[in-house]
């Protein structure tokens, strides 16, 4: 029998991966230098490999008959089926911004995956085992430009710092516990995401010190219900684009 | 029954695929060949090969995939290639005949460290964390540019003695 929740926590995770790698994607040839645009589309790409392994998974795991692979998760499912957070779906605001998300999801990611490493999915540590790996270097890059921004001049310090309180109410979705993750830990296959709240909050503000920078308040709204599969106005115009060349030439390849 | 020189000469072509990205390396120097194996595919007798991805999101590896079923199909022998993600790949699988191509290349092979962020707190002057040597002059006063590369597995360096830019491949 199929378990939902054990689709449903790979969706979450491989959604996250993708969604972001979108974003992350819109960066070529509008980042601040050509070496960015390079190191934000090898991130994008990251991600998307992580994306496409999780949601094979997810689909092999899922047992429709025909069996939906990556192409048909990524590309075929509608808003309200997508099970990412909704701070990885936010437009790209400037580049302080992406930093300030690049630092949070990536510390996330570097969590999860570690915690994952041992999961009876076998699959799944699989793909942890690499990623790990990955994103330890996203997370590094991540924390270069938020020390350089933050230790910078005034303008850059208050800029990275604005960027921080912006980005700051979607970063407690990550932390939140769902009926899926609840299944994964329970089965051993996957962790709560609480467990890896402290040491995500041990990290950033380890590098906020360093760099001079102050964690912002405890926001007065934060986002939630991304996992299930509640999103925000820009999740439409997202997939939207994602989606449309493959929606409008169905089984084209080259 | 494959006849087992025939099957050990496919092995050999095989293993001396090259990275469509780095040609000067094989698939073999880089480590991505983990098991060359005679098995029955879809009830013909022919090879599995056993390969890990090196970077999640590689393009590359599905050219070497390809190449490795064409390699194969060139004697007739029908080949299954199956994905294993652990243990993971390292750089630490890379051959030394790999690591002295990429050298020739113009590549600065992996170290063995990975490059990190100074650690918190003072950092004493003068003090290397690591050490990348020009592939082009063998200077070891180099700096980097550009944590990601061209490719998902180089960075980007430059040389402070001779003033060449060149890529180092990372260590993961």
């Amino acid at each position: 029998m199929t378990e939902q929740h054990h689709v449903d926590y790979l969706l979450g995770l491989g959604d996250d991966a993708l969604i972001y790698a979108q974003r992350l994607g819109e960066w070529l040839t509008h980042a601040p230098q050509i070496e960015e645009d390079m190191a934000l589309g090898n991130v994008a790409l990251d991600l998307v490999g992580q994306a496409r392994a999780l949601l094979t998974h997810a689909g092999e795991v899922e047992g429709a008959d025909p069996v939906r692979d990556e192409d048909d998760l990524a590309m075929l499912r509608h808003e309200r089926e997508f099970r990412n957070v909704q701070l990885v779906e936010q437009p790209r605001g400037d580049f302080a911004h992406e930093m300030a998300r690049l630092l949070w999801f990536s510390t996330y990611q570097r969590e999860l995956y570690t915690a994952v490493l041992t999961s009876t999915d076998e699959t799944l540590a699989g793909v942890a085992a690499k990623a790990v790996k990955e994103v330890d270097y996203h997370r590094d890059h991540a924390t270069q430009w938020v020390l350089r921004l933050g230790d910078g001049t005034q303008e850059s310090h208050d800029r990275m710092q604005a960027a921080l309180v912006a980005v700051h109410p979607y970063v407690a979705e990550l932390g939140e516990d769902h009926d899926a993750a609840r299944w994964a830990a329970e089965h051993r296959v996957g962790v709560l995401p609480s467990s890896l709240t402290d040491a995500v909050n041990a990290y950033v503000v380890g590098v906020l010190e360093q760099a001079t920078l102050a964690m912002p308040d405890a926001p007065r709204w934060h986002a939630r219900g991304g996992r299930a599969g509640v999103h925000s106005e820009v999740m439409g115009y997202l997939l939207a684009e994602m989606q449309h060349l493959h929606r409008s030439h169905p089984g084209a390849s080259w | 029954m494959l006849d087992p020189d025939l099957v050990a000469r496919v092995e050999q072509d095989m293993r001396a695929v090259p990275d469509p990205e780095i040609p000067v390396i094989t698939i073999d120097d880089l480590g991505v060949i983990r098991r060359v194996e005679t098995a029955d595919v879809d009830g013909h007798p022919g090879m599995r090969v056993t390969i890990t991805p090196t970077y999640s999101g590689c393009p590359a590896m599905h050219a070497m995939a390809d190449a490795v079923v064409e390699a194969g199909r060139a004697h007739g022998i029908p080949v299954e290639v199956v994905t294993r993600l652990s243990p993971a790949w390292t750089t630490d699988w890379m051959s030394e005949q790999g690591r002295a191509r990429l050298r020739r290349f113009g590549i600065a092979p992996p170290t063995g460290e990975r490059a990190h962020a100074a650690p918190p707190g003072p950092v004493p002057v003068g003090l290397q964390l690591r050490v990348v040597t020009c592939p082009q002059c063998g200077s070891d006063d180099t700096e980097e540019v550009a944590r990601f590369g061209s490719t998902a597995c180089k960075a980007l360096r430059r040389c402070r003695t001779c003033r060449e830019p060149f890529d180092e491949f990372k260590t993961i």
